[in-house]
């Protein structure tokens, strides 16, 4: 396992990519899901405005 | 079924939300399976280079990014046309919602090269064509996406948006073809379009993989941002609020 994780002496560039790009990836969902939270949010309250009017 | 009402239907924001709603956990499933397995071949089954060693195996990511970034930029323009000459909303709003995600791959494509390029040049970094070419990329992505956000009339944004998409396309030929056009310190194509490989098979299907995986991904998260914007713009429709209220 240490010799996987040394990847023959590369292991800051090996893991600096792959970690950097998991990262962004799931950044990317993470922040389009709270913007959909608060949409949902914003657009129910919007709608029990409405109906009580 | 494919007829042409079948898809002007679809093309109406209302249609199309709850059917990418309901493609997403597909898209989902497919990205985690292919990313799964592809890894195991990037790392497990794929030997490791008699030049470069392990660091060769950042090649699974640094070309699906780099071949998404393009990809995406061609389909961000198809939609954009689209849009501009059918005048239909979503595909502006596709248009819209793939870029963000082409910009991120434009970046991980230009980040995971600086790391083996480090490595493997002894540099982060060198202007050869390959290399400045896919940073204009990156910019055309940036200029699009802000472009698309500084002018409020929907109409004249997606038009404008799609005039700069169209003309910013003639960059990707230019980043494919740059290692065969320009002597670049870049390596040359790890995959010719006659299909002649020169690598490992372990390692090229590794790379096919991911390629697969980062694809449905990006159908993933544009479908999700696509979703969020129609529902943004349709807030004031009844079927907004009927749809939420089923949590559909």
């Amino acid at each position: 396992m240490p010799a996987f994780l040394d990847m023959g002496h590369y292991a800051p560039y090996v893991w600096g990519s792959y970690g950097v790009v998991a990262g962004l990836m799931i950044i990317e969902v993470i922040l389009l899901m709270m913007k959909r939270k608060s949409l949902v949010k914003s657009i129910s309250r919007l709608a029990r405005l409405n109906s009580k009017s | 079924m494919f007829t042409k009402a079948f898809w002007l239907q679809l093309s109406s924001p209302k249609t199309f939300y709850p059917v990418a709603g309901k493609l997403i956990p597909w898209f989902w499933a497919i990205t985690l399976i292919l990313t799964f397995v592809g890894l195991y071949y990037a790392f497990v089954l794929a030997p490791g280079d008699y030049q470069m060693g392990d660091s060769y195996r950042i090649m699974a990511i640094h070309v699906p990014a780099a071949w998404m970034s393009m990809w995406l930029y061609i389909m961000m323009c198809i939609y954009a046309i689209i849009g501009m000459v059918w005048r239909t909303r979503l595909s502006d709003m596709m248009a819209g919602a793939l870029a963000p995600t082409g910009a991120i791959f434009t970046f991980l494509a230009l980040w995971t090269g600086a790391l083996w390029g480090k490595p493997t040049w002894g540099t982060y970094w060198v202007w050869d064509a390959r290399l400045t070419s896919e940073l204009i990329l990156l910019f055309l992505y940036f200029g699009f996406i802000s472009l698309r956000a500084a002018i409020d009339d929907p109409q004249r944004a997606a038009r404008a948006s799609a005039l700069l998409a169209c003309v910013g396309v003639i960059n990707v030929p230019i980043i494919y073809f740059s290692v065969k056009w320009w002597n670049t310190l870049h390596q040359p194509m790890t995959v010719d379009a006659s299909g002649k490989a020169t690598l490992p098979s372990e390692m090229l299907i590794a790379m096919l993989l991911m390629t697969l995986a980062f694809w449905a991904y990006s159908f993933a998260v544009s479908f999700m941002r696509v979703r969020n914007e129609i529902m943004e713009k349709e807030k004031n429709s009844a079927w907004v609020g009927d749809t939420l209220g089923g949590k559909k």
